[in-house]
Protein backbone atom coordinates (compact mmCIF):
# COMPACT_ATOMS: atom_id res chain seq x y z
CA UNK A 1 0.00 0.00 0.00
CA UNK A 2 2.27 2.31 1.26
CA UNK A 3 4.65 1.79 -2.47
CA UNK A 4 1.34 1.61 -4.24
CA UNK A 5 0.55 5.53 -2.99
CA UNK A 6 4.47 6.72 -3.27
CA UNK A 7 4.71 5.67 -6.51
CA UNK A 8 1.51 6.79 -7.69
CA UNK A 9 2.81 10.20 -6.46
CA UNK A 10 6.24 9.93 -8.44
CA UNK A 11 4.26 9.01 -11.62
CA UNK A 12 1.87 11.86 -11.31
CA UNK A 13 4.90 14.12 -10.63
CA UNK A 14 6.96 12.94 -13.54
CA UNK A 15 3.92 13.60 -15.69
CA UNK A 16 3.20 16.88 -14.40
CA UNK A 17 7.37 17.44 -14.84
CA UNK A 18 6.72 16.53 -18.64
CA UNK A 19 3.83 18.79 -19.15
CA UNK A 20 5.56 21.64 -17.93
CA UNK A 21 8.77 20.31 -19.36
CA UNK A 22 9.90 24.18 -20.00
CA UNK A 23 9.74 24.72 -16.24
CA UNK A 24 12.26 21.94 -16.00
CA UNK A 25 15.01 23.57 -16.63
CA UNK A 26 14.17 27.16 -14.94
CA UNK A 27 16.67 26.33 -11.63
CA UNK A 28 19.46 25.12 -14.00
CA UNK A 29 18.94 28.25 -15.85
CA UNK A 30 18.79 30.62 -12.66
CA UNK A 31 22.26 28.53 -11.40
CA UNK A 32 23.69 29.39 -15.13
CA UNK A 33 22.63 32.77 -14.96
CA UNK A 34 23.99 33.53 -11.04
CA UNK A 35 27.44 31.85 -12.33
CA UNK A 36 27.88 33.82 -15.13
CA UNK A 37 27.10 37.03 -13.03
CA UNK A 38 29.61 35.95 -10.49
CA UNK A 39 32.21 35.66 -13.41
CA UNK A 40 31.59 38.73 -14.90
CA UNK A 41 31.64 40.70 -11.57
CA UNK A 42 34.83 39.28 -10.54
CA UNK A 43 36.23 39.89 -13.84
CA UNK A 44 36.60 36.74 -15.55
CA UNK A 45 40.43 35.54 -14.85
CA UNK A 46 41.33 32.28 -13.96
CA UNK A 47 43.46 33.42 -10.54
CA UNK A 48 40.36 35.85 -9.68
CA UNK A 49 37.96 32.91 -10.27
CA UNK A 50 39.54 29.81 -9.31
CA UNK A 51 39.66 30.53 -5.38
CA UNK A 52 35.95 31.19 -5.13
CA UNK A 53 34.76 28.68 -8.00
CA UNK A 54 33.24 26.13 -5.14
CA UNK A 55 31.92 28.31 -3.01
CA UNK A 56 29.96 30.37 -5.97
CA UNK A 57 29.26 26.64 -7.59
CA UNK A 58 27.17 26.07 -4.02
CA UNK A 59 25.61 29.23 -3.14
CA UNK A 60 23.93 29.22 -6.82
CA UNK A 61 22.70 25.67 -6.35
CA UNK A 62 21.22 26.39 -2.85
CA UNK A 63 19.78 29.86 -4.15
CA UNK A 64 18.13 27.83 -7.30
CA UNK A 65 16.48 25.59 -5.11
CA UNK A 66 15.41 28.10 -2.28
CA UNK A 67 13.31 29.52 -5.79
CA UNK A 68 11.72 26.19 -6.53
CA UNK A 69 10.73 25.51 -2.65
CA UNK A 70 7.46 27.42 -2.62
CA UNK A 71 6.31 25.39 -5.46
CA UNK A 72 6.73 22.55 -3.05
CA UNK A 73 3.24 22.19 -1.89
CA UNK A 74 1.24 25.28 -2.99
CA UNK A 75 -0.01 23.54 -6.23
CA UNK A 76 -1.44 20.79 -3.98
CA UNK A 77 -3.13 22.75 -0.81
CA UNK A 78 -5.07 24.81 -3.85
CA UNK A 79 -6.25 22.45 -5.71
CA UNK A 80 -7.01 20.07 -3.13
CA UNK A 81 -4.60 17.61 -3.85
CA UNK A 82 -2.91 17.69 -0.09
CA UNK A 83 -6.83 16.81 1.39
CA UNK A 84 -7.09 13.55 -0.87
CA UNK A 85 -3.41 12.89 0.67
CA UNK A 86 -4.18 13.58 4.33
CA UNK A 87 -7.36 10.94 3.66
CA UNK A 88 -5.26 8.10 2.29
CA UNK A 89 -4.61 5.11 3.91
CA UNK A 90 -1.21 5.79 4.05
CA UNK A 91 1.00 8.56 6.52
CA UNK A 92 0.74 11.91 5.59
CA UNK A 93 4.96 12.05 6.48
CA UNK A 94 5.48 9.31 3.49
CA UNK A 95 3.53 10.87 1.17
CA UNK A 96 5.60 14.25 2.15
CA UNK A 97 8.90 12.41 1.95
CA UNK A 98 8.21 10.96 -1.78
CA UNK A 99 7.21 14.53 -3.20
CA UNK A 100 9.73 16.00 -1.55
CA UNK A 101 12.35 13.58 -2.95
CA UNK A 102 10.63 13.71 -6.21
CA UNK A 103 11.06 17.42 -6.12
CA UNK A 104 14.78 17.39 -5.17
CA UNK A 105 15.49 14.81 -7.99
CA UNK A 106 13.32 17.67 -10.89
CA UNK A 107 14.61 20.33 -9.33
CA UNK A 108 18.18 20.35 -7.36
CA UNK A 109 19.16 16.94 -9.49
CA UNK A 110 19.48 18.90 -12.92
CA UNK A 111 21.61 22.04 -11.19
CA UNK A 112 23.81 19.67 -10.25
CA UNK A 113 24.13 17.48 -13.66
CA UNK A 114 25.08 21.08 -14.95
CA UNK A 115 27.75 21.53 -12.39
CA UNK A 116 30.74 19.97 -14.09
CA UNK A 117 30.09 22.53 -16.91
CA UNK A 118 29.48 25.63 -14.74
CA UNK A 119 32.26 24.82 -13.10
CA UNK A 120 34.27 25.02 -15.97
CA UNK A 121 33.04 28.99 -16.36
CA UNK A 122 34.12 29.31 -13.03
CA UNK A 123 37.58 28.04 -13.66
CA UNK A 124 37.38 25.53 -10.39
CA UNK A 125 40.08 23.19 -10.01
CA UNK A 126 39.46 19.70 -11.47
CA UNK A 127 40.79 18.14 -8.47
CA UNK A 128 37.97 19.98 -6.64
CA UNK A 129 34.83 18.55 -8.90
CA UNK A 130 34.36 15.28 -7.54
CA UNK A 131 34.57 16.72 -3.81
CA UNK A 132 32.66 19.69 -4.87
CA UNK A 133 29.76 17.04 -6.42
CA UNK A 134 29.69 15.15 -3.47
CA UNK A 135 29.03 17.63 -0.73
CA UNK A 136 26.54 18.83 -3.41
CA UNK A 137 24.59 15.78 -3.74
CA UNK A 138 24.77 14.73 0.33
CA UNK A 139 24.11 18.61 0.96
CA UNK A 140 21.16 19.54 -1.29
CA UNK A 141 18.64 16.78 -0.34
CA UNK A 142 18.79 18.09 3.33
CA UNK A 143 18.22 21.57 1.95
CA UNK A 144 15.24 20.17 0.33
CA UNK A 145 14.29 18.34 3.08
CA UNK A 146 14.96 21.38 5.66
CA UNK A 147 12.86 23.42 3.17
CA UNK A 148 10.07 21.36 2.68
CA UNK A 149 9.56 22.12 6.85
CA UNK A 150 9.78 25.59 5.60
CA UNK A 151 6.79 25.31 2.62
CA UNK A 152 4.61 23.58 4.84
CA UNK A 153 4.60 25.84 7.40
CA UNK A 154 3.86 29.04 4.91
CA UNK A 155 1.74 26.69 2.79
CA UNK A 156 -1.78 28.88 4.42
CA UNK A 157 -0.24 31.94 2.88
CA UNK A 158 -1.09 33.35 -0.17
CA UNK A 159 2.03 34.47 -1.31
CA UNK A 160 4.94 33.19 0.91
CA UNK A 161 7.80 34.18 -1.84
CA UNK A 162 9.94 36.03 0.60
CA UNK A 163 9.12 34.58 4.12
CA UNK A 164 10.33 31.01 2.58
CA UNK A 165 13.69 32.54 2.06
CA UNK A 166 13.66 34.19 4.74
CA UNK A 167 12.99 31.39 6.73
CA UNK A 168 14.94 28.86 4.93
CA UNK A 169 18.21 30.72 4.89
CA UNK A 170 19.06 30.32 8.22
CA UNK A 171 18.07 26.76 8.55
CA UNK A 172 20.56 26.12 5.00
CA UNK A 173 23.91 27.57 6.99
CA UNK A 174 24.76 24.82 8.66
CA UNK A 175 24.26 22.70 5.15
CA UNK A 176 26.39 25.83 3.27
CA UNK A 177 29.42 25.61 6.10
CA UNK A 178 29.64 22.11 5.63
CA UNK A 179 29.36 21.54 2.36
CA UNK A 180 31.57 24.53 1.20
CA UNK A 181 33.85 23.54 3.69
CA UNK A 182 34.65 20.52 2.75
CA UNK A 183 35.53 21.68 -0.79
CA UNK A 184 37.88 24.60 0.92
CA UNK A 185 39.40 21.72 3.05
CA UNK A 186 40.30 19.39 0.16
CA UNK A 187 41.59 22.23 -1.34
CA UNK A 188 43.71 22.95 0.68
CA UNK A 189 45.18 19.79 1.18
CA UNK A 190 42.79 18.34 4.49
CA UNK A 191 40.61 15.58 4.33
CA UNK A 192 37.34 16.85 3.12
CA UNK A 193 35.89 12.55 4.57
CA UNK A 194 34.89 14.20 7.89
CA UNK A 195 32.49 17.17 6.22
CA UNK A 196 31.53 14.82 3.99
CA UNK A 197 30.28 12.45 6.42
CA UNK A 198 28.92 14.88 8.86
CA UNK A 199 26.68 15.84 5.97
CA UNK A 200 26.05 12.06 5.69
CA UNK A 201 24.80 12.28 8.81
CA UNK A 202 22.89 15.41 8.78
CA UNK A 203 20.91 13.49 5.73
CA UNK A 204 19.62 10.49 7.81
CA UNK A 205 18.37 12.98 10.62
CA UNK A 206 16.51 15.21 7.69
CA UNK A 207 15.44 12.47 5.93
CA UNK A 208 14.03 10.58 9.52
CA UNK A 209 12.94 14.13 11.21
CA UNK A 210 11.86 16.52 7.88
CA UNK A 211 9.06 14.90 6.45
CA UNK A 212 7.40 14.10 10.04
CA UNK A 213 7.32 17.86 11.35
CA UNK A 214 6.46 18.93 7.48
CA UNK A 215 3.40 16.60 7.55
CA UNK A 216 2.45 18.05 11.05
CA UNK A 217 2.78 21.84 10.10
CA UNK A 218 0.91 20.93 6.56
CA UNK A 219 -1.97 19.52 9.17
CA UNK A 220 -1.79 23.06 11.05
CA UNK A 221 -1.47 25.27 8.20
CA UNK A 222 -3.99 23.49 6.66
CA UNK A 223 -6.83 23.77 9.17
CA UNK B 1 -30.65 8.42 22.14
CA UNK B 2 -31.15 4.89 23.06
CA UNK B 3 -32.02 4.09 19.33
CA UNK B 4 -28.45 4.80 18.33
CA UNK B 5 -27.53 2.08 20.50
CA UNK B 6 -28.48 -1.00 18.72
CA UNK B 7 -26.70 -3.96 18.92
CA UNK B 8 -25.62 -3.93 15.11
CA UNK B 9 -23.54 -1.05 14.89
CA UNK B 10 -24.33 1.28 12.64
CA UNK B 11 -21.70 2.30 9.52
CA UNK B 12 -21.67 6.12 11.48
CA UNK B 13 -22.32 6.70 14.30
CA UNK B 14 -21.89 10.09 16.15
CA UNK B 15 -21.96 11.38 19.99
CA UNK B 16 -22.54 14.88 21.30
CA UNK B 17 -19.95 16.28 17.83
CA UNK B 18 -18.99 19.65 18.23
CA UNK B 19 -16.96 21.74 16.85
CA UNK B 20 -16.06 25.66 17.23
CA UNK B 21 -13.45 27.70 15.52
CA UNK B 22 -11.58 30.79 17.64
CA UNK B 23 -14.16 29.93 20.40
CA UNK B 24 -17.40 30.02 18.06
CA UNK B 25 -19.29 27.61 18.03
CA UNK B 26 -19.98 26.10 14.62
CA UNK B 27 -21.94 23.18 14.98
CA UNK B 28 -23.45 21.18 17.74
CA UNK B 29 -23.32 19.13 20.11
CA UNK B 30 -24.48 17.03 17.28
CA UNK B 31 -26.26 12.83 17.55
CA UNK B 32 -26.96 11.18 14.99
CA UNK B 33 -26.70 7.71 12.86
CA UNK B 34 -25.88 6.39 9.39
CA UNK B 35 -26.76 2.93 8.47
CA UNK B 36 -25.42 0.98 5.19
CA UNK B 37 -28.59 1.13 2.50
CA UNK B 38 -28.88 4.63 3.99
CA UNK B 39 -28.29 8.21 2.94
CA UNK B 40 -28.16 11.21 5.60
CA UNK B 41 -29.39 14.40 3.82
CA UNK B 42 -27.25 17.26 5.96
CA UNK B 43 -29.46 20.54 5.13
CA UNK B 44 -28.77 24.30 6.35
CA UNK B 45 -28.20 27.28 4.93
CA UNK B 46 -24.51 28.54 4.11
CA UNK B 47 -22.97 29.33 6.51
CA UNK B 48 -24.54 26.82 8.91
CA UNK B 49 -21.42 24.49 9.28
CA UNK B 50 -22.03 21.81 6.53
CA UNK B 51 -18.72 21.77 5.07
CA UNK B 52 -17.24 21.45 8.27
CA UNK B 53 -19.17 18.84 9.94
CA UNK B 54 -18.19 16.88 6.83
CA UNK B 55 -14.62 18.10 7.30
CA UNK B 56 -14.35 16.99 10.91
CA UNK B 57 -15.91 13.27 10.02
CA UNK B 58 -13.55 12.66 7.21
CA UNK B 59 -10.65 13.30 10.00
CA UNK B 60 -9.37 16.59 8.25
CA UNK B 61 -10.35 18.62 11.28
CA UNK B 62 -9.90 17.73 14.79
CA UNK B 63 -13.85 18.44 16.68
CA UNK B 64 -14.15 19.78 20.10
CA UNK B 65 -15.99 17.19 21.94
CA UNK B 66 -18.09 13.70 21.50
CA UNK B 67 -17.43 10.96 19.60
CA UNK B 68 -17.33 9.62 16.15
CA UNK B 69 -17.39 5.63 15.80
CA UNK B 70 -17.16 3.88 12.15
CA UNK B 71 -18.88 0.60 12.04
CA UNK B 72 -18.98 0.49 16.28
CA UNK B 73 -14.88 1.04 16.80
CA UNK B 74 -13.50 4.68 17.21
CA UNK B 75 -12.47 6.70 14.13
CA UNK B 76 -8.96 6.61 13.66
CA UNK B 77 -6.99 7.47 10.65
CA UNK B 78 -6.60 3.95 9.28
CA UNK B 79 -10.13 3.41 10.01
CA UNK B 80 -11.64 6.21 8.45
CA UNK B 81 -9.38 5.77 5.59
CA UNK B 82 -10.70 1.76 4.80
CA UNK B 83 -14.45 3.21 4.87
CA UNK B 84 -14.64 7.03 4.08
CA UNK B 85 -14.66 8.71 0.69
CA UNK B 86 -14.40 12.69 0.89
CA UNK B 87 -15.92 14.11 -2.37
CA UNK B 88 -15.13 18.36 -1.30
CA UNK B 89 -15.56 21.57 -3.03
CA UNK B 90 -11.84 21.15 -4.08
CA UNK B 91 -11.42 17.89 -6.07
CA UNK B 92 -7.48 17.73 -5.70
CA UNK B 93 -6.99 17.29 -9.96
CA UNK B 94 -4.50 18.72 -11.75
CA UNK B 95 -5.04 21.16 -14.18
CA UNK B 96 -1.54 19.68 -16.47
CA UNK B 97 -2.87 16.20 -16.42
CA UNK B 98 -5.07 14.10 -18.77
CA UNK B 99 -8.50 13.44 -16.99
CA UNK B 100 -7.80 9.87 -16.96
CA UNK B 101 -4.00 10.06 -15.49
CA UNK B 102 -6.23 12.24 -12.72
CA UNK B 103 -7.98 9.08 -11.71
CA UNK B 104 -4.98 6.68 -11.98
CA UNK B 105 -2.84 8.68 -9.31
CA UNK B 106 -6.47 8.94 -7.11
CA UNK B 107 -6.46 5.55 -7.33
CA UNK B 108 -3.28 4.75 -6.59
CA UNK B 109 -3.47 6.72 -3.61
CA UNK B 110 -6.67 5.80 -2.03
CA UNK B 111 -6.90 2.17 -3.58
CA UNK B 112 -9.74 0.91 -6.36
CA UNK B 113 -12.83 -1.60 -6.31
CA UNK B 114 -11.40 -4.21 -8.07
CA UNK B 115 -14.18 -4.49 -9.79
CA UNK B 116 -13.97 -1.35 -11.62
CA UNK B 117 -11.59 0.25 -14.33
CA UNK B 118 -10.91 4.22 -14.65
CA UNK B 119 -12.00 3.95 -17.79
CA UNK B 120 -15.36 2.38 -17.11
CA UNK B 121 -16.00 4.96 -14.50
CA UNK B 122 -15.76 7.89 -16.63
CA UNK B 123 -18.12 6.04 -19.03
CA UNK B 124 -20.86 5.86 -16.13
CA UNK B 125 -20.15 9.68 -15.32
CA UNK B 126 -20.62 10.21 -19.11
CA UNK B 127 -17.04 11.47 -19.51
CA UNK B 128 -16.66 8.70 -22.39
CA UNK B 129 -14.32 10.04 -24.82
CA UNK B 130 -12.51 12.83 -22.60
CA UNK B 131 -9.45 10.50 -21.41
CA UNK B 132 -7.04 11.93 -22.70
CA UNK B 133 -8.42 15.70 -22.73
CA UNK B 134 -6.29 17.96 -20.29
CA UNK B 135 -8.49 18.75 -17.14
CA UNK B 136 -8.19 22.16 -17.82
CA UNK B 137 -10.29 22.40 -21.11
CA UNK B 138 -13.09 20.27 -19.32
CA UNK B 139 -15.77 22.33 -17.68
CA UNK B 140 -16.83 22.93 -13.78
CA UNK B 141 -19.42 20.47 -14.05
CA UNK B 142 -17.18 17.85 -16.42
CA UNK B 143 -14.43 18.28 -13.07
CA UNK B 144 -17.57 17.54 -10.74
CA UNK B 145 -18.38 14.51 -12.75
CA UNK B 146 -14.58 13.34 -12.65
CA UNK B 147 -14.83 13.55 -8.95
CA UNK B 148 -17.72 11.32 -8.78
CA UNK B 149 -15.50 8.97 -11.01
CA UNK B 150 -13.09 8.86 -8.57
CA UNK B 151 -15.79 7.79 -5.81
CA UNK B 152 -17.27 5.39 -7.78
CA UNK B 153 -14.16 3.94 -7.94
CA UNK B 154 -13.09 4.24 -4.34
CA UNK B 155 -13.98 0.76 -2.25
CA UNK B 156 -14.80 3.08 0.99
CA UNK B 157 -18.50 2.27 1.35
CA UNK B 158 -19.55 5.62 3.46
CA UNK B 159 -19.50 8.74 1.27
CA UNK B 160 -19.24 12.41 2.25
CA UNK B 161 -20.56 14.39 -0.66
CA UNK B 162 -20.54 18.01 0.30
CA UNK B 163 -22.71 20.24 -2.40
CA UNK B 164 -22.48 17.07 -4.88
CA UNK B 165 -25.09 18.60 -7.00
CA UNK B 166 -23.49 21.88 -7.44
CA UNK B 167 -22.33 23.17 -11.08
CA UNK B 168 -24.28 20.46 -12.39
CA UNK B 169 -26.56 19.98 -15.39
CA UNK B 170 -30.20 18.27 -14.36
CA UNK B 171 -28.63 15.41 -16.22
CA UNK B 172 -26.22 15.19 -13.66
CA UNK B 173 -28.22 15.62 -10.84
CA UNK B 174 -30.10 12.37 -11.96
CA UNK B 175 -26.34 10.54 -12.52
CA UNK B 176 -25.55 11.74 -8.92
CA UNK B 177 -29.23 10.03 -7.22
CA UNK B 178 -28.36 7.10 -9.60
CA UNK B 179 -25.13 6.71 -8.42
CA UNK B 180 -25.74 7.22 -4.82
CA UNK B 181 -28.82 4.45 -5.41
CA UNK B 182 -26.29 2.26 -6.42
CA UNK B 183 -23.94 2.46 -3.95
CA UNK B 184 -26.60 2.29 -1.08
CA UNK B 185 -27.75 -0.81 -2.65
CA UNK B 186 -24.20 -2.19 -2.48
CA UNK B 187 -24.54 -1.77 1.50
CA UNK B 188 -23.17 2.12 1.17
CA UNK B 189 -23.83 4.80 2.68
CA UNK B 190 -23.57 8.38 2.41
CA UNK B 191 -23.54 11.67 4.02
CA UNK B 192 -25.33 14.59 1.29
CA UNK B 193 -25.10 18.14 2.31
CA UNK B 194 -27.32 20.70 0.32
CA UNK B 195 -29.32 23.44 0.97
CA UNK B 196 -32.14 21.75 -0.06
CA UNK B 197 -32.92 23.46 -3.21
CA UNK B 198 -32.08 19.95 -5.25
CA UNK B 199 -33.69 16.66 -5.54
CA UNK B 200 -32.97 14.28 -3.04
CA UNK B 201 -32.14 10.57 -4.14
CA UNK B 202 -34.87 8.17 -3.94
CA UNK B 203 -33.66 6.33 -1.45
CA UNK B 204 -34.44 5.32 2.44
CA UNK B 205 -33.00 9.27 3.85
CA UNK B 206 -32.08 10.93 7.37
CA UNK B 207 -32.28 14.58 7.70
CA UNK B 208 -30.46 16.24 9.63
CA UNK B 209 -31.21 20.12 10.03
CA UNK B 210 -28.06 22.30 10.84
CA UNK B 211 -29.08 25.94 11.74
CA UNK B 212 -26.92 28.91 12.11
CA UNK B 213 -24.40 28.87 14.93
CA UNK B 214 -25.57 31.23 17.57
CA UNK B 215 -24.16 34.74 17.63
Amino acid sequence: MMWQAANALVRRDLRLLWARRGDAFQPALFALLTVVLFALALGGDAESLAPVASAVLWLAVLLAGLLALDSLFRGDAEDGSLEQWMLAPVPLWWLVLARTLMHWATTALPVIVAVPLLGELLHLPRAQLPVLMASLLLGTPILSLLGAVVAALTVGMRRAGVLVALLALPLYVPVLVFGAGSVAASAQGLDAVGALLLLGAGLVLALVLAPLTAAAALRIAHN
Amino acid sequence: MPDSNVSASPLLAVRGLAFSRNETPVFGPLDFAVDSNEALLVQGGNGAGKTTLLRVLAGLLRADAGHVRIDGQPARHELRARFVAYLGHLPGLKADLSALQNLDFLCGLHGRRKAQTPEAAMAIVGLGGYEDAPLRTLSAGQKKRLGLARLWLSPAPLWLLDEPYANLDLDGITLVNRMVQAHLRDGGAALITTHGAYAAPPVRTRMLELGGAAP
